[in-house]
């Protein structure tokens, strides 16, 4: 027997997308904290700067331009799959998602390449003065993001040919998707920080 | 000196005089022990120029705010504990929905308190606010300019002059003329000390790469103690000043006697002093004006004698403390940067005999 | 892919219970232990090993009163009492304070929104492995004479590579990133749980205050915390491969350390305040026999506490460079942060005017709370004018002030929460004489130790100092501070025993011994590893009071695999079934993985590299499904015994 007002959820699905889901609020949680240290490490920049008449000090060029703005378009367009793999995982599309997944492991690895090409473009090191400090700090952490999102994505690819496989796991890279943004848009400030402002500035 | 008094010790810090009334009554003796805490060389209730004192009135009057919203606050939860509207416990129904046109009128009463609560600390911040221009309002025409370099764990003292040959170094011992500004430029050697003699003003910092400036004025003769009030490592406790206050007169006297080259010594024990000193690792330091000594990396020496404590307030300066702070500083003040000279006892009588030359 | 396969009802509720009951326990022996992702569980082991640091840290701070007993005193050298202070404060701020907090939110906050286990249970037992690991570590150094000495702040450049050699700075620096990985883990299992795991019905507005007070405090964890991490990684850094933050002579500043350590430092302070204000809420409400008065202010009150103490850092650097103009802001933001406060703090003495309490002992925590943190709040309203603070600044006087507020503000209150909700996590009833005398022993040995430090701190007394000579006449305070710091020895030293007493002896507690309003005290006294037979559908703010006829349930949940109930953000409307995770190994694999990667980058910089390869094995392996479950195949729809 049961309670006139008790509430049946037994049939509710098992899993759901985006900001119903709680995995993604746990993706938001880990995106709130990255996106603060971005926030201080580039107030610290700014602060480092007005402590020195001459930005780059040592009388420095100032970063060149080749590989960074080579990277921001490989990361902007690396959204492209992205948006597509998560519309496709949110259709429950699983020939759509094994296809998407290793493109977009592609696009990882590409600019991961790229970035090694940004370091040493740098023309400082870290431990020449506290412009090198930062600068190499900023896009240390960067990266670190990079490097997190490629090992994600390419375990979720090989998860998604060899199983086990469950609803769920469209979650997962609806979930994947998400960090994915960040990462590439968190670039954005990134990119004008280390090589446009020391030149407006 | 006006208000110090040398005591007899063995070992310890300098015993200025602790109470301002101390020797004047029998009933001064008497409220000296009642307000134990209201005067002495090293508080900052007890101040000695304008800076101190404005501070001191901004205390009092948070101090008396403060207790009585302490009191109010206090006597309104117990009221509130012991005499509810009813007997209950804990077996008695709750009450999960109280009246809300009751809660209402409750509403309106808190309103009170909170708007009491937001004017008093807009006043407070007036006051505050008055204050720190006050402070900031300090006339520093005439000033006496001095720089003031932190090390570990000593004060670097150096009365600025344009003029080379007129320019003062000594060290943990400022001496300042009374009714007239004083400006202390602050730097650091090494890491953040803080510059704190609270009779006279609060403390500013002493940060390397961030040179400061602060002043303050002293408005009554006196000795009076600071400490260094930023954590600095091993000998933090122990890096103490003097700030003396004088009249006009003893102080350029003073300043005069500072500048002042120290003559060789006439006679053959201070003269087997002064090879000592320059034969031994201690030039390698300090700085003895008129001599090759010339280190710069620990207090000038050159009117030792004339300072009324070594290390950096810590000890009375007196011959047997010398000698035990030559031959072993480590001690005394464990980790400071000397290292124990072992000297023979023949060498270390004369060696005093020189420096105790040094007024 | 395959979704829910549908089952048979069936209606043996016995039966059903049982297997409820088994999916969601431990397995036996210490192996369970070790792999248990259960959140009452895991809160357990996180508020005993958090009351452990606080009895390491109180001797620390015993050994320190002892030496400062008399001027001049040689019981303990500089470079020992250099390391106490350090250890005291390190110990007290980011081995005890946060994390006990947090483990009551683990604990409780489940329990009160009515769920089954928190958010993310394997990163919550990943979070006490990594917090357990970091102590050990820092107090392992301790003991190896390499304890950090440089204050619990850490100031540069004393802790930089030049002027502290060695690795006891390093050591500090780590411990941060210890606490701070597993601190803000908590943080996002608290807004998860919070956000979408609340019973059927429980809107937000129908939250009790305590679990609005660790929301709020859940955020300011994730936007403080990475302040003190990145600050922490800069030194070591600094230390460890030459960067400059920090060295003024290529470009780097020692204000930086400051500005981005106190960015987190004075949050950290509220983010341990706010869980206790959440605790004096529930004890009042209790003990008042009505809802906490004003609740709408209440909650506003403390998300305004939790903003703008975020406003307030640089009042920790009056006595610095910092433009004055910009410290007047400074001023007035840190003052008027006493005005949420008071907010809460009129409503409660409204609260309990318009109640009867009963004064036992979680109440006359309640009441010393008032008391101490009262005066704390006015010497840190003091504290907030530039000009006096230039005073008083870095003296004894702000040794008091923190304590007032610290340990009125928040260790009062917990120690109010222990005896409270002692009898629902042990099923047993604190003693209450015993109660009654920790109390008053704690509440006059505090005063006894702190009251005297406002007055020596005006008197000169700098902090942090090993000794003082005799001249200076402080010997007759530090004296009276020494042996109340005996009596608060003696208070927590009857708490200890009392707990030891009262798990074999004391009174069975029933499932609401205080008849409570909030859900926590719906379920038996140790609750069911459950938690709820079936989770209540909540219709208003006290349930247990307001809902006088059966409740309603939830009803559906599969018994045999772990399910719990996502519901949506606002309204808390039933959305979607979410199968929670079994006990794993992964969470202590994985924090090993961690802990020998943070200890390794103290030494060498490749431990990064090379020390994330186990971590990166070791993640992979947790997050990777397991094969072939057997999926919902029981659901429990009846709840009546036939």
């Amino acid at each position: 027997m049961t309670h006139d007002q008790d509430i049946d959820v037994s049939n509710l699905p098992s899993y759901a997308f985006d900001s119903r889901g709680l995995m993604w609020w746990g993706t938001l949680g880990i995106i709130a904290i990255e996106g603060t240290v971005f926030v201080l490490v580039l107030a610290g920049y700014f602060y480092l700067r007005q402590r020195t008449a001459e930005w780059p000090p040592g009388g420095l060029p100032t970063p060149e331009l080749l590989w960074g703005t080579l990277n921001t378009v490989v990361l902007l367009v690396s959204l492209i799959p992205n948006y597509w793999t998560d519309r496709v995982a949110k259709r429950h599309d699983l020939r759509g998602v094994r296809i998407g997944l290793p493109i977009c492991l592609g696009f990882a690895v590409v600019f991961l390449i790229i970035r090694v090409f940004e370091f040493g473009a740098l023309d400082i090191r870290w431990d020449n003065n506290a412009y090198g400090s930062i600068v190499w700090t900023i896009l240390g952490l960067h990266t670190a993001h990079l490097v997190t999102d490629a090992i994600d994505t390419a375990v979720l690819a090989v998860l998604m040919f060899t199983g086990p496989l469950e609803g769920r796991r469209f979650s997962d890279v609806n979930d994947n998707a998400f960090y994915w943004y960040f990462v590439v848009l968190a670039w954005i400030p990134i990119y004008a920080v280390v090589y446009l402002a020391p030149r407006w500035l | 000196m006006s208000g110090f008094r040398q005591r007899p010790f063995e070992k310890g810090i300098a015993q200025p005089s602790r109470s301002c009334f101390e020797g004047r009554t029998a009933g001064g003796i008497a409220l000296s022990i009642a307000s134990s805490g209201c005067s002495g060389i090293q508080s900052a209730l007890d101040p000695a120029g304008p800076q101190a004192a404005h501070i001191e009135s901004l205390w009092w009057l948070m101090v008396w705010v403060s207790a009585a919203v302490l009191l109010l606050v206090t006597l309104a939860t117990l009221y509130a504990v012991s005499h509810g509207r009813q007997a209950r416990g804990l077996d008695a129904e709750p009450e999960a929905t109280p009246d809300p046109v009751a809660e209402r009128k409750r509403a309106l009463i808190v309103a009170i308190p909170v708007g009491m609560t937001i004017v008093t600390l807009f006043g407070l911040q007036v006051a505050s606010f008055t204050t720190d221009r006050t402070l900031a309002s300090l006339s520093t025409d005439n000033a006496v300019v001095i720089d003031v370099i932190g090390h570990q764990w000593w004060w670097e003292v150096q009365y600025v002059e344009t003029t080379p040959s007129l320019r003062v170094t000594t060290a943990n011992e400022i001496h300042i003329p009374v009714g007239q500004p004083v400006v202390l430029r602050l730097q650091s050697n090494d890491v953040i000390h803080s510059f704190w003699a609270p009779n006279l003003a609060g403390k500013k910092d002493l940060i390397p790469g961030h040179e400061t400036t602060f002043s303050f004025k002293a408005d009554r003769a006196g000795v009076f103690r600071g400490q260094c009030a930023e954590y600095c490592g091993y000998q933090h406790a122990n890096m103490g000043f003097l700030v003396i206050a004088e009249p006009p007169e003893q102080f350029y006297a003073w300043l005069k006697k500072q500048r002042a080259i120290p003559p060789p010594p006439d006679d053959p024990i201070r003269q087997h002093g002064q090879e000592v000193f320059l034969a031994s690792t201690c030039s390698l330091c300090h700085t003895i004006q008129g001599t090759p000594a010339a280190g710069k990396v620990a207090p000038d020496l050159t009117h030792i004698a004339g300072r009324q404590t070594i290390a950096a307030a810590t000890l009375p300066n007196t011959p047997g403390n010398r000698a035990g702070w030559i031959v072993d500083s480590q001690r005394i003040k464990p980790g400071n940067r000397m290292p124990p000279n072992p000297l023979t006892p023949q060498d270390l009588q004369a060696l005093l005999a020189y420096l105790g030359d040094l007024q | 892919m395959s979704t829910a396969t549908t089952a048979p009802a069936v209606s043996d509720t016995s039966q059903e219970r049982r297997q409820l009951e088994r999916t969601w326990s431990d397995p036996p022996g210490f192996y369970g232990w070790l792999i248990s992702v259960d959140h009452k569980s895991i809160g357990k082991r996180y508020i005993i090993t958090a009351f452990a640091f606080f009895v390491l840290g109180g001797l620390l701070a015993v050994t320190m009163r002892l030496q400062l007993a008399r001027p001049e005193n040689h019981l303990v050298g500089p470079d020992l009492y250099n390391q106490l202070f350090t250890m005291h404060g390190s110990t007290m701020m980011f081995l005890f304070a946060v994390p006990v907090m947090e483990a009551m939110a683990i604990y409780l906050v489940p329990l009160m929104v009515g769920t089954r286990n928190i958010a993310f249970p394997r990163l919550n037992a990943f979070s006490y492995w990594v917090y357990l690991f970091g102590g050990l570590m820092l107090y392992t150094a301790f003991f190896l004479n390499s304890g950090p000495d440089v204050g619990w702040f850490s100031y540069v450049p004393l802790a930089g590579p030049e002027f502290t050699p060695g690795k006891r700075a390093d050591f500090w620096a780590q411990t941060v990133t210890f606490t701070e990985v597993a601190a803000l883990t908590v943080a996002v299992e608290i807004i998860a749980t919070v956000f979408k795991l609340r019973a059927p019905g429980m809107a937000l507005n129908r939250m009790p205050l305590f679990v609005w007070a660790m929301l709020v405090m859940a955020f300011m964890v994730i936007f403080a915390m990475p302040a003190v991490m990145l600050s922490s990684t800069m030194l070591i850094m600094d230390r460890l491969v030459g960067t400059h933050f920090f060295n003024p002579a290529e470009g780097g500043d020692a204000l930086f350390w400051q500005h981005l350590f106190w960015f987190f430092g004075h949050p950290e302070v509220y983010i341990i305040f706010i869980p206790a204000l959440g605790i004096i809420s529930s004890i009042v409400a209790a003990f008042a026999r009505r809802p906490v008065f004003g609740y709408l202010a209440m909650v506003l009150a403390l998300v305004a506490t939790g903003f703008t103490s975020f406003v307030l850092w640089v009042h920790h650097m009056f006595a610095t460079v910092v433009p004055g103009m910009g410290k007047g802001f400074f001023t007035a933001a840190s003052m008027m942060i006493a005005v949420p406060t008071g907010i809460q703090i009129f409503c409660w003495i409204t609260t309990l005017w318009t109640g009867r309490p009963v004064t036992k002992t979680p109440l006359l925590f309640v009441l010393g709370f008032f008391f101490i943190l009262v005066l704390g709040g006015l010497t840190g309203v003091m504290l907030a004018s530039v000009s006096l603070d230039s005073q008083v600044h870095d003296s004894f006087f702000v040794v008091a002030h923190f304590h007032y507020v610290l340990i009125g503000g928040a260790v009062f209150p917990l120690f109010g929460g222990f005896y409270y909700w002692f009898p629902k996590i042990t099923g047993r009833m604190l003693h209450e004489t015993a109660g009654k005398w920790n109390f008053w022993l704690f509440f006059i040995g505090f005063n006894l130790t702190f009251f005297p430090m406002h007055q020596l701190g005006l008197e000169g007394m700098p902090r942090r100092v090993y000794t003082y000579s005799e001249a200076t006449g402080w010997g007759d305070l530090n004296l009276m501070a020494t042996i109340g710091a005996g009596l608060i020895a003696l208070s927590v030293l009857v708490f200890i025993l009392n707990v030891l007493w009262s798990l074999r002896r004391g009174e069975i507690a029933g499932d609401n011994p205080w008849r409570a309003g909030t859900l926590e005290w719906a379920t038996s006294s140790p609750p069911r590893n459950d938690n709820f037979d079936f989770i209540p559908a909540v219709a208003a703010h006290e349930p247990l009071w307001e809902q006088k006829e059966e409740p309603a349930k939830t009803v559906g949940l599969s018994t045999e695999v772990r399910e719990v109930l996502i519901t949506t953000l606002l309204d808390a409307r039933p959305d979607h079934r979410l199968t929670f995770p079994d006990p794993s190994i992964w969470p202590l694999l994985s924090a090993i993985a961690v802990s020998i990667l943070f200890v390794g980058s103290i030494f060498t910089p490749w431990a990064v590299v090379w020390g994330s390869i186990p971590v990166t094995f070791a993640l992979i392996g947790w997050f990777w499904p397991k094969p072939g479950k057997p999926k919902r195949t029981c659901r429990w729809k009846s709840r009546h015994d036939p």
